[in-house]
């Protein structure tokens, strides 16, 4: 099978990502569809390796499953602290660092 | 003798610092013990080096001590060097000798001012600054020790910081001094540049070579020198500021601004002898600028009421003597008017001191009389302290006052003019200074010195300020609530004792015919001198007794005036209202400064402020600025908040990346 496939797999999940991220207005599904652009990244790269026969990109899937972790942790957490406080959950409203 | 010669400065200098930062861990009264053991021991370091400066050779008693460099580099010498010789050590003498009786007399009467231990510090510093300045071995270290006075001095005179009055003074007197420290500065420049040395005796030994092509320049330069000098001394037409530094303590007034600060003008130009001798013109601004000073500040002190403010202008008077003396080429007599000059108005202020204290803080003369009987000794330390100033014979006074009058006319020819003039300064000084006798002495007792006299010492019901009657607290920047008269203070009268004994013989270390005392001790430092003055016999025993004549005539004139008929002062004041509005109000000589230099400048400050800095600096540096505000106003737009809006752009920016790739590849 041709690494093409796995490519616009890819890339329709990074663009569903990255179009969810631009229209939702809530952060819990901001945070799912920031999830789907880095495992659309992930399909990418487990891509590239088996078609290199390297594991060289598998390992960076892993680094990026430990980042997106992460990251994961400390939005939930931020989402945690504006539902406590009884803000609006809504990014849009959220804008007091404005310039 | 070197390590004695150190001594005399670190003494008083390990005294600022001790009082300085110790005063929370010291007891309150400790300062003032610690401030007078360290002039003490100033004073005793003084003598130290005297008696060692005496056992040495007479051609070797000049002597520079360097501690180290700041910066020898070629052409430049600049040194911490003091020069021990008989002027240095003889100034270092009165200056220790006469600061610690005022400290002692300090230690009582500063006793319930909430500033004690600041004030102690103060006084040390100044007693520092005025040794600086008298050891130094180099222009460098004179014009330090210059600038420390002046700013001691400033500390000094705004030491009852709350009062507006005296801030003011603090500050006149501070900025005047200033245009004498220009002066100073200026003048060194002018000799240094041709002499290529800042150290004295260098200076001194090759001036008639380095000069003698430059005598322009060495003229301009010793003329910036007595601007400086004339700051620091008082002296016409930088005079203002000593009458209104009486703002200060009384025993600031007697001891720096009477006994020792105001002589430095006199010490410079005796120091700087060797240069004033080789340009005559300077010499002569100097002599004439003296007359000058003694005469104007002789008429005013004729006509003040304010107690404080009549001796300040005799002490400006006498000093225009001194300056006149060592101007003329009359060192040893200008030198020997310093010290007993010292002596007697230093005892005249702590007198006055005592008096005020007894009026409850008022000063004018118009409220005194009849204090004789309630203040037995401040009356005797006032007559004494008057008779030296007034050179009623046989006191110190008298033989000072002879010695440069004589002296000055042994020159001859039109140096007559400066003999005249000091005589007729000398009857105006006895004038003023019994009217002042006179007035808070004699008459019916006012209120004040009844209840003194009944054993209770007036106190005002509510402190205020004497000049402007303003009312006041007692906390600290206010004189304390507590006043202390020298009758019920023993260190006071220990310390007022003191002088009135060295004012009336302090004298005959110096008297024509026996003893010439002060004029061997100082002989090495004037060796070389090109005038030899000495008055012939006859000269001198005319001087004598017309001193003794003019004494003796003005004190009788002021007591036929003030006591005998008691109407008589306003009569004449009548009959010359013209000279009396004239001397009541200074010459004019605040208004005339206020109109040629204040206002002028004040107006040059406006414009600056109100057209300078709004066209030019808001012009230049205003357009720049509102450049980086537009741009950071650009910037800021962009930061609008929507987090979708940056996520877009990011998206966006990088699709566009993306995509320049691509179509770079294919």
């Amino acid at each position: 099978m041709s690494v093409s496939w796995f490519l616009v797999v890819s890339a329709l999940v990074f663009s569903i990502g990255a179009a969810g991220v631009l229209t939702r207005r809530n952060p819990l599904v901001v945070l799912l569809c920031l999830e789907l652009m880095l495992n659309a990244a992930n399909i990418a790269l487990i891509a590239f390796a088996r078609m290199w026969g390297n594991g060289d990109g598998q390992i960076f899937a892993i680094i990026v499953m430990v980042v997106a972790a992460c990251e994961v942790c400390i939005g939930l957490g931020l989402v945690v602290a504006i539902f406590r406080r009884r803000l609006p959950i809504d990014v849009d409203e959220i804008r007091e660092l404005h310039g | 003798m070197e390590t004695s010669a150190w001594l005399i400065l670190l003494c008083p200098l390990a005294g600022t610092l001790i009082t300085s930062f110790g005063f929370r861990r010291l007891p309150a009264r400790a300062t003032g013990i610690v401030g007078t053991l360290a002039i003490a021991g100033a004073f005793a370091s003084a003598f130290a080096t005297f008696v060692a400066l005496q056992d040495r050779a007479e051609d070797s008693r000049q002597v520079v001590y360097s501690a180290w460099d700041y910066a020898v580099t070629v052409g430049v010498d600049a040194k911490l060097s003091i020069l021990v010789d008989p002027l240095s050590v003889f100034m270092a003498l009165v200056v220790t000798g006469v600061s610690t009786l005022i400290h002692l007399y300090s230690v009582a009467y500063m006793t319930e001012d909430r500033g004690y231990a600041r004030f102690f510090a103060y006084l040390n510093f100044f007693v520092f600054s005025m040794l600086v300045l008298v050891m130094a071995g180099n222009f460098l270290i004179l014009i330090a020790g210059w600038a420390f006075v002046g700013a001691a001095s400033y500390l000094l005179i705004s030491f009852w910081y709350r009062r507006t009055t005296a801030t003011s003074a603090g500050i006149k007197a501070f900025v005047i001094n200033v245009v004498g420290d220009v002066g100073l500065v200026l003048g060194t420049f002018f000799i240094f540049r041709h002499s290529n040395t800042l150290d004295f005796l260098g200076t001194f030994d090759s001036a008639s070579k380095d000069f003698a092509s430059h005598n322009g320049a060495l003229t301009a330069g010793l003329i910036l020198l007595l601007v400086g000098a004339f700051a620091k001394s008082a002296q016409v037409p930088l005079h203002t500021w000593l009458p209104d530094a009486m703002e200060g303590p009384t025993p600031v007034s007697a001891l720096i601004h009477a006994a020792t600060m105001v002589t430095a003008g006199v010490y410079l130009i005796a120091r700087m002898y060797p240069l004033f001798e080789l340009s005559d013109g300077a010499a002569l601004v100097g002599t004439i600028v003296g007359a000058v000073t003694l005469l104007v500040a002789g008429t005013i002190g004729l006509a003040v009421t304010d107690l404080k403010r009549v001796i300040a202008y005799s002490t400006m008077s006498q000093i225009g003597y001194m300056v006149m003396a060592v101007s003329a080429g009359a060192y040893v007599a200008g030198l020997f008017h310093l010290m007993t000059h010292a002596f007697f108005k230093a005892l005249l202020f702590m007198a006055a001191g005592s008096l005020i204290s007894a009026m409850g803080g008022e000063q004018s003369l118009d409220r005194m009389s009849g204090f004789r009987k309630a203040m037995p000794f401040t009356f005797m330390c006032f007559v004494i302290g008057g008779l030296a100033l007034s050179a009623f014979p046989l006191t110190s006074g008298f033989f000072s006052k002879d010695e440069i009058l004589g002296d000055i006319a042994a020159r001859g020819g039109g140096w007559w003019v400066f003999v005249v003039i000091g005589y007729v300064g000398a009857v105006l000084t006895a004038v003023y200074t019994w009217r002042m006798i006179f007035r808070a002495f004699w008459g019916e007792p006012c209120r004040e010195a009844r209840e003194l006299e009944e054993g209770h010492l007036h106190h005002a019901e509510q402190p205020f300020n004497p000049a402007t009657g303003e009312i006041e607290d007692t906390q600290v920047g206010f004189p304390g609530p507590e006043h202390v008269i020298a009758e019920r203070a023993g260190e006071m009268r220990g310390a007022m004792s003191i002088l009135a004994v060295l004012a009336l013989v302090g004298g005959f270390i110096q008297v024509p015919f026996l003893t010439s005392g002060l004029e061997k001790f100082l002989d090495p430092t004037f060796a070389d001198s090109r005038l030899d003055l000495s008055p012939s016999n006859g000269l001198v025993i005319v001087g004598f007794v017309v001193g003794a004549v003019i004494s003796i005539g003005g004190i009788y004139t002021a007591f036929v005036i003030w006591v005998r008929r008691p109407g008589m002062s306003t009569q004449i004041r009548e009959r010359f209202s013209a000279a009396y509005t004239l001397f009541v109000n200074k010459w004019y000589f605040d208004e005339l400064i206020d109109l040629l230099v204040v206002r002028p400048w004040a107006w040059f400050g406006r414009f600056d402020q109100q057209t300078f800095e709004r066209v030019v600096v808001n012009g230049l540096v205003g357009s720049a600025t509102n450049v980086v505000k537009a741009g950071s106003a650009a910037a800021r737009a962009l930061q609008n908040g929507f987090l979708r809006a940056y996520a877009a752009l990011l998206v966006v920016g990088v699709v566009v990346v993306a995509f320049y790739f691509l179509v770079q590849s294919s």
